[in-house]
Order: C-alpha cells, then structure tokens, then sequence
C-alpha cells in the first residue's frame, strides 16, 4: 500500500476550467458586476466578492424527461395506507410527485465568488478601458529598490568594498596569515644577522612566512560581498480624493451612476499609486456640503446650483485636514453642466488661482443622459472650464453619455505616469 | 494495570489525532478482517491524503485525478465551492477511483476514527466492489484507465493547440450533451483495453501522415456512383441501424466531422463507458462498502483495536449514514443508497444464518447456507442494482421499511393510487417496481438512431419510445438535438412514439455548421 501527501500539490489545479467558465460566463458575471457596484461602495471595489449568476447560457442540457405522463413509485414508510385507497393530490401541483434528490438548490440562480483580480478585471472589461490602462490599474504598484543585507553574488557595480574588506581582515586573521610588518622585521633581522647559521635558520622561517603569504590571498573569492536590494512596493504618499457633485435636481440616475464609476475609477488610480487615500465627498446645489458616501450617492437635496460653494468647501477642508506639502490633492467633479450665471466669476477665479495650483489633478467630467451627444457641449459650466484649462494642465475635463466615455478624462494621468516611469531608469 | 496496559498497546490510536504511520496500521489492521476473516480480493491500494479545496476539485471534474479542462468542470468547482463557503453543504469524507491501484482519497480533516472507516469503506469495500462485479469487469479497465485519461487530457490539450480553443469547446459541448447516450448497453465482441487506445490513435495518426500525398487531390475524379443503384437497405445495416449509442454513431458514421473531432467523440464515448456500471451499482456499492465497513469496524472494536469512545464515534457517523426518511419526512428525498444497499446486505446475511419458513420459501438458493460472507460475495459479483432487488428483496425487509407502491396516472382525477403495500398480494409488485425504478433502461429516456436518408437530404431520423406517456423535457431536448446537429452535419428530426406506436411529438434542428468552421483566433 502506498500512501501519498497530496495536500502539498500546488493548489489551483481547477484556475484554468474556472477562467473558461468565467469567460464562458463573460455577460452574465459583466451584469453580476454591474449590479453588486451599485449597492459597493468605492472603498470596497478592491474586493472581491460574491456574485449571483442566472443559470441560463451555461447550462448543460441533456436528454430528460419532462414532469407528467404516468409515475409508478414505490416509498418506504407506509402508515396508514391500505391496497386501493386513493390520496389526493396535494394543491397546486399537477402530478403528486415527491421531489426528486438533487431538486432545489442552485435551479434559481447560480452564486460564486469572485477573487478581487477578477472581480477588478471584469469592472475595467465594461468600462472599455485600453489595454495599457487596465494592466496598470489591476497590477501592483510601482517597485523601488530598497537594500536587504548582502549576497554573495551580484553585479560588480554593488560590490559592497566594506564588507569584502572586512570579511577578508577576518580570515586572514583566522588563518594568522603573516602581516607585511613581521617579514619586514624578520628580513631586517636576516640582514643583521651575524653568524651563518642564525641567518640560514631566520632564512627558513622567512621562507616559511612568504610561502603562507602566497597560500593565504590577501582576498579570496570566498570574501566577496554584493549589496543586495529586494523590490519592495514603493509608498508614494497620501493623497486625498475630492469628490465633487452637483446633485440639483436634474441628475438623473443615470447620470449619477456614471459619475459613481468615473470617481470609482480615480480612487482605483489612486489607491494603486498612494499607499493611502482619502476621500471627501462633497455634494452641492446652492450650498455645499460634506457628506457620507451614502448620501452622497443617494440622498435628496433640492435647490439651485453654485459651483463655487463646492471649490469653497474644498478649499477650507485643505486648509483644516489636509496640508498640500504633505497631501497629494486629487479632485474629481462631475455634473450635468449647469451653473447660475453670477457665480461665473468667483468660480472661475478660485478654480484658477487658488484649488487648481493645489491640485496634482482636476478632473471633470459632464455627465448627459445615455442618448446625449458627448462630443458637443455648451454648458456655462464647461465654457468656464475651457477657459480655464488652456493655461493648465492639471486640468482634464470630458462629457460623457456612456460608460466607456469616462476612461478618456484620465487619458493625462496613465499618459504622465507613463512618461514618469520610463523617466527612472 | 497490566491489563489495561495491554489493551492500550492494541488500540490503533487514541484520541483522534492520526499520522501517517497511524494511516498505515490502520490499514493494516483493515487488510487483515478484509483479506484474511472476510475473504476479500482488491486492487492494491493507494491512500492519498487531500485538502478540502482539492476534494473540491475532484468533485468537479468526476472525481478523476485528472482530466482534460472544459468550462463546465470550473463551473461546477464553483458551484460546489460556494455551497461549501456558506456552510450548507459539507464534502464527501472520501471519495475512491476505480483503477489500480485503487485511489482513495482521504479528507485531512477526518479524525482517526474517520479514516478507519473510510479506508475500511473505500478501500476494501468500494475497492473489492470495483474488482469483482461482473459490470466493472466487463465495461472498465482499472489498469488503463489513468493512463487513459492522460492521453485524453494530453490530447485534447494539442487539439486546442492546433484547432482553437473555442472549435474544440464546441465540439465537447456537444459531446457532453450526448454523453448519457453514448454507451453501449450490450457486450460487445471484445474486452475494453484502454491502454491500446493511445497506441492506435498513435498508430492512424502516424500512418496517414505517411500515406498523405497532395498530388492525389489533382487527379480528376471518376465518375461518380449513381446513388440510387446502392441497396439503401444494405446501406442501413452496414451503418449498424438501429443504433443507440449516439456518440457511436456519430463518431464512425458522421459525414462532415474532422478526424480529430472523432477522437474527440470517442473520448467522451469512453469515459461516458467507464462510467456506466457506477450508474448501475449505486445501491450495491454502497451497500457492499457500508456492510464491509460495518464489519470492519465490529471486528475491530471487538479486538479491541479501537476503544469504545472512538467506536460510539463510528456508530454516530454510520448511523446518520444509513439513515432512511420515510415519505412523509422533510428530508426525504428518494431512497438513500447507503441505506437500502446496507438493510439488504444485512438481511441477506440473516436469511443465510437465521432463516425463517418464509425465508426458506422465497430464497432456497442462500437460506440456511451458514456462511454470509461466501454468499454475499457471489451476489457482489454477479448482480447490478435491478437485478439484484428483483432478487433480493425479502418480504422481511419489505415490512420493515413498510414500502407501498404509488401510482400516479393524470387520467384519475381523484388522486394517487396506492397500487400495493407491505403484505402477500404485495410483495412482488413492490419489489418489481422497486427494481425497475433502478434499471437505467428502463428510467433513462430510451433513444435510438433508427434511419438516415443518405441518397437524398441525409436526414438523421430519431425515435424516443415513451412508455407511459412519457415524454422529453421541451426546451433541453431542442437544445441536445442542436448539438447533434451540428455534430451530424445535417437536419435532425426526433420522433417522439407513445405507447399505442403513434408519433406523439416531433423535434427538429438544423445545423449551425459552427463545428466544421475553422477557429478564426488561431
């Protein structure tokens, strides 16, 4: 008999049936997705999680019977029957069958987890993202070096001198491999000796003492040090994410659910590249406020529409929580476009001089109903902006009636970070 | 104290810690009732030690340790992973391969006394099984079946390789579709030997790699036969018509498959094989297993190699084992194997040592005979499910169980008759009925090539005999006949005939021509 330890096989020997079932499965999970978004909020997209599936398109069809036609069973547990009686059929059901073994679960819907790189891959799928773009969201953040002790091996350009040396003093101590001084000091002797025999006998010991000299190295490969350097992920710093939104009345649910993935998508950005962010959410109509995520999603509030109460209250969170040396300041605007006439002026100016020089990044985008024109805007608020934007570059803006038009405002940001990492040898 | 000194050297374990040199006393211990009291004769074995992922695993993919990859196998492996996260369903303590060595899987979170119940039940009871039951023997190669699938896997792996992912996907889905009819009912000729299998495709490939001159496609072509002067119905019995194995079929008569997409077939075809004497045996698997670990374990404890805490702890878990709901339980849901096949185990063992005059009246052969195990080990090897209740059924048991007969026709208004019950008029019809509720032929949906219209539209004719009204499940039979259209080439029509010989339904599909279509990816 032969007993064997599989527990210590390498695991996931089912990945690749469960990535074809998965790609097999590529709608179905894509509106799974879709639907649990709308109840995550954007702290929990990182996560995976557990979807539901309809059964439908998977599944795996047979030859079968249908119900009905003449059942003939037998069962065990008689109590009261006798030959010849006749039950009636319960309720509701055509046939009075007993239900079979297997019946029941999973017939009405199909619910699996899904890993975090999975669940991430398939929300950058349905946003239509480039390729590059994707690769660099769901991937780990940026390496940098750091020094982790020493090797034996490595380029000689990280030969680590210090420690050779050291290691070399050491053995050659250990081995008692004769200092220059003592040869110096015997010669000395040779050449004042007087008698012969003395001369020959410190002779013999001179050649004893070069002899080891010549077997002992002053350093050996053996003492040959390399600093070593392990890649660790590379904490840029905090930043903090504004999220900014008009929610006057005439955002519809649409409209608020692009804007849901839009800040979705920076705080992913984000939270690749920052070890910590915050998130502010800031909603507006002719006042703004700080709120939570969730009534800043879901909550009602009526009124007009003033931009600049917003860039106000961002700009007076900045001055109390969050000191621009130490911060990286992201701020991500969506609205339908609309803003009140007088406040042109003062929003246009704070935009400008004061939350802009603060910011790595502004992005807005406007947000129009999924029949909208995404190519043509004349919104109050986006001939302000475009004003605005030809003196900075930290400004992106972009309309967006679809889902995958949201992508192209962060164009700039994958671009700069591109540019960034081939800028570091 | 020398005593029970004594006694703790005897004892296999204690507590419910086990190691692997505990694994093999155990099984040592096991062997020595198995071979030496009661007789048995198994493969040698192989115990290997899994983790739950990987019992999920071998749940998925049929519990085979290997396997070609298809989407639905990850499916499942999803489906039995979420069950088992949320806590509602627990895994298998162990599940066993027909092959030798015979592979038991063992669970690491069993304790002690689990293993020893698995290895008495897997590996000498399942394993006995696989080894003498004549269905196995007949149907299975143990030797060759790893290698078999190996070849399989490796195959299939190339074909996707050099075809496309998806074309060879297509072509195993609808295989998989046809799966339940692609096995053969009845002995063929000659003996299973999967390990020529590979060696023979070997062999074609190499062969007609040999033979391939591309100068033949440039000679003009003869005048073609006249289709008419062929004898059709000579042509119909070449084809082997009527034909139930539809993968068979399929495999050596298609017209429009590739050579690789009938190897395909025939993998599915082999493995749907293997497959088919489990589907007849389930209760006398079981039951061999379950009364061969009984006895084990009894033995056991009686030398006193287990103590009595860890034997309460077997009797609890083989208790909830052989439990039977009655029909009017919440939790009923069909006869439970284990149960079934172990009350019979048992009953016949009573009947062969302590008969009663009814006994000696319905069992002549066994009553009385002394020696269970001599007569139990002849029934393992020469009887399937069906024709085992038919036979050994006994009216004890019957009245035990308290088994009544339902029967349901849509035609009485008034309700479910209870056609027969526990008594004299009533024995035979229940143990008749019981049986045949286990004979796959009789409960599988009965399917058969019966024509091919080869001189004109090539039109596959099927026929599905319903006895009983019976008819097949709409959506899902549309969606198979698909698959075997598009395997077949051309259109399909299924007859459904009902009990008085008329044509009840008809069922048609046109080919999607998707499978003779290249993969465009590759």
């Amino acid at each position: 008999m032969h007993i064997i330890d599989r527990r210590l096989n390498p695991r996931g020997k089912s990945l690749e049936n469960r990535q074809r079932f998965l790609r097999r499965a590529k709608d179905a999970v894509q509106q799974a997705v879709r639907r649990s978004l709308q109840s995550r909020s954007i702290r929990d997209v990182l996560d995976g999680g557990e979807v539901s599936l309809p059964i439908g398109g998977m599944d795996e069809p047979s030859f079968r019977r249908a119900e009905g036609g003449i059942r003939d069973n037998v069962l065990p547990g008689n109590r009261a029957f006798v030959e010849g009686d006749i039950i009636p059929r319960p309720p509701g059901q055509g046939a009075g069958r007993p239900k079979e073994a297997g019946q029941g679960d999973g017939e009405d819907g199909f619910r699996f987890v899904l890993t975090r790189e999975e669940f991430l891959s398939v929300f950058l799928d349905d946003l239509e993202l480039p390729e590059l773009a994707k690769r660099r969201l769901s991937e780990t953040e940026e390496m940098s070096p750091v020094r982790a002790g020493y090797s034996i091996s490595g380029s000689p350009s990280n030969l680590s001198i210090d420690r050779t040396t050291r290691l070399a003093m050491m053995r050659r101590i250990a081995l008692k491999r004769p200092k220059p001084e003592e040869i110096e000091a015997l010669q000395r002797q040779i050449d004042e000796a007087e008698n012969e025999e003395t001369r020959l006998l410190l002779q013999a010991e001179l050649k004893a003492l070069t002899d080891r000299v010549r077997r002992i190295p002053y350093v050996d490969p053996l003492d040959v040090r390399y600093r070593r350097f392990e890649n660790e992920p590379k904490p840029v710093a905090k930043a903090v994410m504004f999220c900014l939104m008009d929610v006057s009345g005439s955002m519809s649910e649409h409209m608020k659910d692009l804007a849901k993935r839009f800040y979705l998508l920076l705080y992913l950005f984000l939270s690749q590249r920052y070890e910590k962010v915050e998130i502010v959410f800031i909603r507006h109509t002719e006042k703004a406020e700080e709120v939570d995520e969730e009534t800043f999603f879901y909550g009602q509030a009526t009124g007009g529409t003033l931009v600049s109460s917003a860039l106000v209250a961002m700009r007076s969170i900045i001055a109390a929580r969050f000191d621009p040396t130490e911060w990286n300041i992201y701020a991500a605007q969506a609205s339908d476009g609309d803003n009140s006439y007088r406040d042109e002026g003062p929003a246009g100016h704070l935009l400008k001089d004061e939350i802009l020089p603060l910011c790595q990044y502004f992005a807005y985008i406007e947000v129009d109903e999924e029949s909208g024109d995404s190519s043509v805007s004349n919104s109050p608020l986006w001939r302000l902006y475009e004003g605005i934007r030809s003196g900075s570059a930290t400004l992106a803006m972009r309309k967006v009636c679809r889902k995958n038009e949201i992508f192209p405002v962060f164009h700039d940001l994958f671009q700069k970070r591109t540019a960034q990492t081939k800028a570091v040898p | 104290m020398n005593q029970a000194a004594m006694q703790k050297d005897r004892l296999l374990f204690q507590g419910a810690d086990w190691d692997f040199a505990t694994l093999q006393r155990i099984h040592d211990a096991c062997e020595e009732i198995a071979i030496g009291e009661l007789g048995l004769d198994v493969y040698p074995n192989q115990i290997e030690v899994i983790t739950a992922e990987q019992m999920l695993d071998a749940y998925s993919s049929t519990g085979m340790p290997l396997f070609y990859r298809h989407w639905s196998f990850g499916k499942h492996f999803a489906h039995h992973e979420a069950f088992y996260r949320r806590g509602m369903r627990d895994l298998a303590y162990e599940i066993v391969i027909n092959s030798s060595p015979c592979i038991s899987y063992l669970m690491e979170e069993n304790t002690a006394t689990m293993q020893t119940l698995v290895i008495a039940h897997a590996a000498f009871g399942h394993n006995h099984f696989f080894k003498n039951n004549y269905l196995f023997k007949l149907w299975t190669d143990a030797e060759g079946i790893l290698d078999y699938l190996d070849f399989a896997k490796g195959y299939i792996a190339r074909c996707e390789e050099r075809y496309g992912e998806t074309a060879v996907e297509r072509t195993l889905d609808a295989a998989h579709a046809l799966m339940s009819h692609g096995v053969h009912r009845y002995a063929g000729k000659t003996r299973v030997d999967l390990r020529q299998e590979e060696k023979r495709q070997q062999e074609r490939r190499a062969h007609e790699e040999q033979m391939f001159n591309d100068l033949w496609r440039t000679v003009p072509a003869g005048r073609k036969r006249d289709a008419s002067d062929v004898d059709l119905e000579r042509r119909r019995a070449a084809l082997g018509l009527p034909q139930d194995n539809l993968l068979y079929f399929l495999e050596k008569s298609s017209p429009r498959l590739h050579p690789w997409q009938r190897e395909i077939l025939r993998i599915v075809r082999h493995v749907a094989q293997y497959f088919h004497p489990q589907r007849q045996t389930k209760v006398m698997n079981e039951g061999t297993a379950t009364y061969v670990h009984y006895q084990i374990m009894d033995r056991l404890h009686a030398r006193g190699q287990i103590s009595d805490g860890n034997y309460f702890e077997f009797l609890k878990s083989h208790t909830n084992v052989v439990f039977q709901p009655t029909f009017d339980d919440r939790r009923f849901s069909g006869f439970n194997p284990y149960a079934l096949g172990f009350a019979m185990m048992q009953d016949i063992e009573r009947i062969v040592t302590e008969p009663t005059d009814e006994d000696r009246e319905w069992f002549p052969d066994i009553a009385g005979r002394g020696d269970p195990m001599q007569v139990l080990r002849g029934i393992w090897a020469d009887y399937r499910d069906e024709s085992f209740i038919s036979q050994f059924l006994s009216p004890h048991l019957i009245r035990k169980w308290r088994l009544f007969q339902l029967y349901d026709d849509p035609q009485i208004s008034e309700g479910i008759l209870v056609s027969a019950i526990h008594d004299e008029r009533g024995y035979k019809r229940v143990r008749r009925q019981l049986a045949r509720e286990y004979d796959i032929g009789w409960t599988d949906p009965r399917i058969d090539i019966v024509d091919v219209d080869l001189a004109g539209d090539r039109r596959l004719l099927l026929q599905h005999r319903a006895p009983n009204d019976w008819v097949l499940e709409d959506s899902e039979t549309r969606q198979v006949l698909q698959h075997l259209a598009d395997l077949w080439g051309y259109d399909v029509m299924l007859q459904e005939i009902d009990g008085s010989e008329r044509v009840a339904k008809e069922h048609v599909a046109h080919p999607r021509e998707i499978l003779q279509r290249r993969d465009s990816s590759s």
